[in-house]
């Protein structure tokens, strides 16, 4: 399958084989105007297989996001056709309003405009808890 | 978050913080005089969304024995709460008529809400299952107290250690000092979580579980019985099998030591029978006063008062 390459925008890689759609949708995606190529299933000679997203504007990316879905991916910028920066990521400290707190018991549960705030306490087994009742929320 | 001291958990203190403050509730029983008009003219809020008989009427006692007033309201029902009003704006309106608030609420983190927004001091005085600092600071008084130190004990703690908050907070604290070894005596079910166990092997602790009282008895310095509450199970044939697994009688105490101190952060149920009260070694009622005392201190060091030299 044959997709243009992105003359000037960004190039999400080695994202992790069918993770693309939550990305799409974590980074909404769905509001840029211009084209926005996901590419599943893609042969990968580190991965086996890995998922591509072509994004064909320069936008403001939330990196602490994509670190928190998978710290894996390579975010490419493209300027003119050529490969401008190349960033790495990796597991954001904290987290701000991209997963919420399941714990009933939570004040966030009861009160709409609490920011839901979790704080990574184990990089290597990717642990967060919730900044105001500690529960535990695994990374996926 | 503004730079105002607060105790949210009791790890926002130092071990030298708490040593000063342990302190200060000892000298308010040697010069209680010097106490008596410390704090005239300022105000403690008891903000309690939930109910509560120690915890309010030991804050309300300090604030009053030190010459303050206090104000607030002791049920969700009678505050703005019951109307929807954020923890947030609670807070931040009885700012303006008190000097420093102690809050409890049934969900974990309202304390943290809170927090953001004070201009006063704020304590916490439990929030769910999650902290509750001040009992574990009346725990440590009367440790102290008690044995004279906080290092170098085996600490035995019963019943529900899975929801008992004032279980893991004693245990965060204990961790603090040195050669604490922790004996862990309760049903499977109803074990500390890992992430406690983490912790206590983290800081090199030493620990086990064990499931009989009477096995682990001759070797605890400080016996912590809690309740098994009913709410916490899920079907009322593992709460009636469970209940009373550990109830501490004359009899279990045959083997302990002379010198044991049994506390209880109390309400209790029947899992401390009555008849242990009289036992030189029961201590949960001189903990309740000690809850006073540690109160008091913790109010003077929040609103930065000390004693004229």
């Amino acid at each position: 399958m044959n997709i243009d390459g992105v003359k000037t925008g960004i190039v999400l890689d080695h994202i992790k084989a069918g993770k693309s759609m939550d990305i799409y949708k974590y980074l909404k995606l769905d509001k840029i105007d211009n084209t926005v190529a996901i590419i599943k299933n893609a042969s990968s000679s580190k991965y086996g297989k890995k998922d591509i997203i072509k994004i064909d504007q320069l936008i403001e990316l939330d990196l602490d996001i994509l670190g928190y879905i998978d710290s894996n991916i390579t975010v490419n910028i493209v300027k003119d056709g050529k490969l401008a920066e190349k960033k790495h990521l990796e597991l954001p400290e904290t987290l701000e309003n991209v997963i919420k707190c399941k714990n009933p018991r939570c004040i966030t549960s009861v009160e709409q405009e609490i920011v839901h705030t979790f704080k990574l306490v184990d990089r290597e087994k990717k642990v967060y808890r919730c900044a105001y009742c500690d529960a535990e929320h695994k990374n996926k | 978050m503004s730079d105002v001291r607060n105790l949210i958990n009791i790890t926002d203190f130092t071990v030298e913080e708490i040593d000063e403050l342990i302190d200060v509730a000892n000298d308010i029983v040697a010069d209680h005089a010097a106490y008596e008009d410390i704090c005239r003219h300022k105000k403690l809020a008891t903000l309690f969304f939930e109910p509560s008989t120690r915890t309010r009427l030991s804050f309300e006692a300090a604030m009053l024995e030190m010459g303050g007033t206090v104000l607030g309201f002791s049920e969700a029902g009678s505050s703005s709460a019951a109307k929807g009003e954020s923890v947030s704006d609670t807070i931040q309106t009885v700012c303006c008529y008190a000097d420093i608030i102690a809050m409890r609420h049934p969900k974990e983190g309202a304390p943290i809400v809170g927090a953001r927004r004070t201009t006063v001091p704020i304590i916490n005085a439990g929030d769910g299952g999650h902290f509750h600092p001040t009992q574990t600071l009346t725990d440590l008084l009367t440790i102290k107290r008690k044995k004279g130190r906080l290092d170098n004990m085996t600490v035995g703690l019963c019943g529900d250690l899975k929801f008992g908050r004032t279980v893991h907070s004693l245990i965060e604290a204990m961790l603090r000092y040195e050669n604490i070894k922790f004996v862990l005596i309760s049903p499977q079910e109803l074990q500390v979580p890992d992430y406690v166990k983490e912790t206590m092997d983290k800081h090199g602790a030493e620990w086990k579980e064990v499931e009989s009282l009477e096995e682990a008895m001759s070797e605890l310095d400080i016996l912590y019985m809690t309740r098994i509450q009913r709410e916490r199970f899920f079907n009322e044939e593992d709460y009636v099998r469970l209940k009373d697994s550990y109830i501490l009688d004359l009899a279990k105490l045959e083997t302990a030591k002379e010198d044991l101190t049994i506390m209880h952060p109390l309400p209790r149920v029947n899992e401390i029978s009555v008849e242990v009260d009289d036992d030189p070694r029961a201590c949960y009622f001189f903990q309740a006063l000690c809850g006073k005392h540690i109160r008091m201190a913790l109010i003077l060091k929040l609103l930065g008062i000390k004693k004229e030299a």
